[in-house]
């Protein structure tokens, strides 16, 4: 009982932090980004070349696959994404998907359509025993990371001045550029931040995710349902949803097999159906 | 109908004659052509975002599969049950689907998708789960006409069946339903001003659009006796998006037209590498999305004009 809610809750840590950059590009930004899942799948393979061919370390690789992953959002934003901010969201989810397939066929293309396999390192591995339970080492050090990113990312949005000039950009774009902020360069900024944590998140969920070039679209829905059900561009409320549905699917995986995903896309419609707005959602 | 449209729908009566070999492709072009219709309806005229329309399609497969494996193998009613079925869950479905804004419609839509797919790779008893559902048996139409290897029977049907459903569509779009439609893709605040029950007209078109689709999927199931639990994927539903958007939207002629392009660009480039095909698929969307927004018959309306200028 108590294993199943630390796997739930060291998934639904996973969930939330490749589904940070998805929330605030979708909540804040307005922004319908289904490739979101394609950065994450870049950062899992950025992680397996730098291990496998480079010999880098497993935990020195994460700050290079945050970096790649932000450099690569940068780039798109500036170059595509930002014609797109105020186009409709069937073009949105177009140019997005177009974007996830360009990123499926590369990926075949380089890395081949198998499952790709890292080893992690020894300290990571195996099982604590602690009054008689064990916990899975790397699953603590997931959710440890998790806090340490959710308190920094709390503290850089409520008490710095570029979170009060993003919290201003998403409010109203055009007070705030009347303001003298440069909306333009948040928005790329914010968008290379979500992008660079949604590919540590694919690097960091290989082991317990995998990753194939299947992987952009298969994990995309558990992020838009995260993002959805937690509400809009809310940290708070993103945490709450991964966790819960990191902790349901872990649990109905468990223990009704049978139904397997069943279970996760209907906890979806119906939190959707009881809070349209997500749990912490503010209303538009 | 004007002579342009007398001319675009003797294309496929020459092709049944001049492409003999084809007829295979051709009658997946047609069934294809009607579901791209059916999202059309909800797409380009209501405005509503699905991404799980391939629920209905699958909805339809399934039913007219089911019924023919237990020995109901007539086609015409078989196609009709599917219609029901189809519309009875879509009319069910709908009152989710209408109340929320785009992203909760987007998010609705897909969940719905995955839900109907998962249902249907768990109870494999009933509907064969990955294996698909083999052993439908179709029988002949008006019990003279049956479905031969070469297909010719299979396409004169799924014909038949997308041009009256095509001239049924064609009266609803320009009909008052239809013109409210468009009113409420334009400007939903405005349309209750103008006596119009936005709910209820959305309901209507997304129950509609739910049948046709479920007539789309149970042409599938008897022309290739056979249903495939990818009639309910999700890559069904991009797909037919797709195909919808690079014909251009809102206009019915456009489905078709994109229809026919993407399945034969497919048919050919995934012959050559599969992979290839996704990633210009992909291009195409982007450089779509980006320069190009009416899609194909956008862009002949522009060229067009531009012509008609000088």
């Amino acid at each position: 009982m108590i294993g199943v809610l630390f796997d739930g809750i060291a998934y639904g840590s996973l969930l939330f932090l490749v589904s940070v950059g998805l929330s605030v590009t979708m909540g804040l930004m307005n922004f319908v980004n289904l490739a979101h899942g394609a950065f994450a799948m870049a950062g899992g393979f950025a992680c397996v070349v730098a291990m496998n061919r480079y010999g880098v370390p497993f935990l020195a690789t994460l700050p290079i696959v945050f970096v790649i992953g932000a450099a690569l959002g940068a780039l798109l934003e500036r170059t595509l994404y930002r014609r797109l901010y105020r186009a409709t969201h069937l073009d949105q989810v177009l140019f997005s998907i177009g974007l996830t397939f360009m990123a499926i066929a590369a990926a075949t293309w380089v890395f081949g359509s198998s499952q790709q396999l890292v080893r992690l390192p020894d300290q990571l591995r195996g099982q604590v025993r602690v009054a008689g339970i064990d916990f899975g080492v790397y699953r603590l050090f997931l959710i440890a990371m998790v806090a340490v990113i959710t308190a920094a990312l709390g503290a850089l949005v409520a008490r710095t001045r570029f979170g009060a000039h993003v919290r201003a950009a998403v409010d109203d774009a055009a007070a705030a550029r009347g303001l003298g902020i440069d909306v333009d360069r948040i928005f790329a900024v914010t968008f290379a931040l979500g992008s660079g944590l949604a590919a540590l998140g694919g690097a960091l969920g290989i082991e317990v995710l995998g990753l194939d070039p299947a992987f952009a679209l298969k994990f995309l829905v558990y992020f838009l349902i995260v993002v959805v059900v937690g509400g809009a561009g809310s940290v708070r409320g993103l945490l709450v949803a991964a966790l819960l549905l990191g902790v349901i699917d872990v649990a109905a995986k468990y223990y009704v097999p049978r139904a397997g995903a069943f279970v996760i896309y209907a906890a979806m419609v119906v939190l959707l159906l009881a809070f349209p707005s997500g749990l912490f959602g503010r209303r538009a | 109908m004007s002579r342009a449209e007398a001319a675009f729908w003797l294309l496929p009566v020459a092709a049944f004659f001049l492409a003999p070999g084809y007829l295979v492709l051709g009658s997946q072009i047609l069934i294809v052509a009607l579901f791209a219709l059916s999202l059309d309806l909800i797409l380009g005229y209501a405005g509503i975002l699905s991404l799980g329309h391939a629920a209905f399609f699958g909805v339809g497969a399934y039913t007219a599969g089911i019924l023919a494996v237990h020995g109901w193998g007539e086609p015409l009613s078989g196609l009709l049950a599917a219609a029901i079925v189809a519309g009875a869950v879509g009319f069910a479905v709908s009152f989710l689907v209408v109340r929320g804004e785009d992203l909760s419609r987007l998010m609705v839509t897909l969940g719905l998708g995955l839900l109907l797919y998962e249902a249907a790779n768990r109870f494999a008893d009933i509907t064969g789960g990955v294996d698909g559902l083999s052993g439908v048996v179709t029988g002949k139409i008006f019990g003279v006409f049956s479905f031969d290897l070469a297909g010719r029977t299979a396409y004169v049907y799924s014909f038949v069946v997308l041009f009256a459903l095509f001239v049924l569509l064609r009266r609803v779009v320009a009909s008052p339903f239809g013109l409210a439609l468009t009113g409420v893709r334009e400007n939903r605040t405005r349309m209750p001003a103008l006596g119009v029950p936005v709910r209820r007209r959305l309901v209507a078109a997304f129950t509609l659009a739910a049948t046709i689709a479920g007539v789309a999927g149970a042409l599938l199931t008897q022309t290739t006796q056979f249903v495939g639990i990818d009639t309910l994927a999700f890559d069904r539903s991009a797909d037919v998006l797709i195909m919808l958007v690079l014909g251009g939207t809102g206009r019915l002629y456009g489905a078709i037209i994109g229809t026919a392009v993407f399945m034969i660009a497919r048919d050919y480039l995934s012959g050559i590498n599969p992979v290839y095909w996704e990633f210009w698929l992909g291009f195409l969307l982007v450089v779509f999305v980006l320069f190009a927004r009416g899609g194909i018959l956008g862009a002949a309306d522009a060229i067009g004009r531009r012509i008609g200028r000088r």
